[in-house]
């Protein structure tokens, strides 16, 4: 299934073509064909099992990290092939950040947790590393509400703060596109709707790519909506042709909830 | 648009009582038109007044039928052809709403009629409200089906109802300049004329959104679609 989602007056961020993830023998996903725009919303839903975290894991190697994983196909970041020979997974990492669908703060203060991939990434200057961490959580609309506590633990934070300080240290080293899988759904409604918000507020600077499992979550906050139906790409088009006129009557099921 | 069912029964059952609180509103609406026209060729002023009488019904169902759409937008988000069906609903009932009030308003021109002498027999104004009540049964029967290519054949048929009108004016226009004590009646004949052509007119409504309903393309105002490119 190709992937035309009229994204023509965007910028393309990444570009996926002919993509197979296999565990094993099995294969899990593909061949999808797709291209995400830069600087835009775009959410991928389909039922569990459909393909689509596979997908999104694919998006900057992390799918390497799982053992007999096996990706053929080209992902392009800005033109460049992710999968090349010579290319550093953990730079493609760098710039392809993620956040996951538990918040899993480090043991650390808050603002060890944000300097973290900046440390690591060889990083001493320590005014540079505070004003990274400055800005990384201000992006991350936590700022106002830990600025006088950097220093305590990041496991006091509630569960909302925890998930938008994962954002921060995803922002701290400044990637270009945001993998989110399902990042809303272990927090309550006023939570969710503070990382929706954000997710709008991120969108300006950064391409993202959100997985979610909440239709009505997708419908808010993405502009394209691509549905995965059992390792296919089923239909990838505006968020609005998707939730009011799908044309495919396997996507309508699934939006309607016909499913099964 | 899908004719699976919903896993949720519970939602299939809702979906459904709308649908069938529609049907019955719009039967209502039918049977207001055909009773007023029959209360006029037969000068039967009990029946008129008994269709101004029954127009509650239908203004009954319109609150009921609202109240289920809101109801089920809250609850249910829909979306995709359940949303379509759903925003269908909540024009429609305001179509057969103003389709009731309409013969209502022929009910009353009615009984100013039957209180003078017939003008002369009534043979286009029967004939007219036959064809508009068609359009309104159609419209009803292309969204039970969900069949845009029927639902389009009745917005066709307006072309009829409008030729039907201007003839009626035409003529009822020659008896008034004939003789001047002939303008109170024909001009209430010609309100009744102007009314089936206005109910004729919600039915076109009816069938585009059927057909936007079905096709999730909207095909009211074909020439406004394009306006804010050409600038």
């Amino acid at each position: 299934m190709n992937g035309d989602a009229n994204t023509d007056a965007a910028k393309i961020s990444l570009s996926v073509r002919d993509l197979i993830v296999s565990y094993g023998d099995k294969r899990a996903l593909g061949p999808v064909t797709m291209e995400i725009a830069e600087k835009h919303v775009t959410a991928l839903i389909g039922p569990s099992g459909c393909g689509k975290s596979t997908f999104l894991r694919s998006l900057n190697r992390m799918n390497d990290l799982v053992l007999g994983c096996r990706v053929e196909g080209d992902v392009r970041l800005d033109g460049q092939p992710i999968y090349g020979p010579g290319v550093d997974p953990v730079e493609v990492r760098r710039r392809v950040g993620m956040v996951f669908q538990k918040s899993n703060p480090f043991p650390k203060t808050i603002f060890d947790n944000v300097a973290y991939g900046l440390r690591i990434g060889g990083m001493r200057d320590r005014a540079e590393i505070a004003g990274r961490v400055e800005r990384a959580l201000e992006r991350a609309a936590l700022w106002n509400e830990v600025k006088e506590r950097l220093g305590e633990s990041a496991m006091g934070l509630s569960g909302g703060q925890q998930q938008r300080l994962c954002i921060a240290r995803a922002l701290a080293v400044e990637p270009e596109v945001l993998l989110m899988d399902e990042p809303a759904s272990a927090l309550d409604p006023i939570a969710t709707a503070h990382i929706e918000e954000l997710i709008h507020e991120l969108a300006r600077d950064y391409t993202v790519v959100i997985v979610t499992h909440n239709m009505q979550q997708a419908a808010r906050v993405s502009d394209y909506t691509a549905f995965f139906y059992m390792g296919d790409m089923v239909e990838f088009a505006s968020t609005d042709t998707i939730f009011t006129h799908p044309s495919q009557p396997r996507t309508e099921d699934y939006v309607t909830g016909r499913f099964g | 648009m899908r004719t699976r069912e919903h896993t949720d029964q519970e939602f299939e059952q809702e979906l459904r009582h709308l649908r069938e609180q529609l049907l019955l509103m719009g039967s209502h609406v039918e049977g207001i038109i055909s009773a007023s026209l029959r209360a006029l060729v037969e000068r039967d002023s009990e029946l008129a007044q008994r269709t101004i009488e029954a127009d509650r019904v239908v203004d009954r169902l319109e609150i009921e039928i609202d109240g289920l759409c809101l109801q089920i937008l809250a609850r249910r988000q829909p979306v995709a052809s359940d949303l379509r069906f759903v925003t269908m609903v909540l024009k429609a009932v305001t179509d057969l709403e103003r389709m009731g009030d309409l013969g209502v308003n022929i009910s009353e021109r009615v009984l100013e009629l039957n209180n003078e002498t017939p003008l002369k027999p009534y043979v286009d104004l029967p004939r007219m409200a036959d064809e508009t009540q068609m359009m309104l049964r159609e419209a009803l029967d292309a969204f039970v089906a969900k069949d845009a290519d029927r639902a389009r054949r009745v917005i066709a048929r307006d072309q009829i109802i409008d030729d039907l009108y201007a003839q009626i004016f035409r003529e009822l226009l020659t008896y008034m300049m004939e003789e001047s004590k002939n303008v109170y009646r024909a001009t209430r004949l010609q309100s009744i004329a102007k009314y089936l052509e206005r109910i004729a007119d919600h039915a076109t409504n009816l069938a585009e959104l059927v057909v936007f309903m079905v096709k999730g393309s909207d095909i009211r105002h074909p020439d406004s679609r394009n306006e804010g490119d050409k600038n």
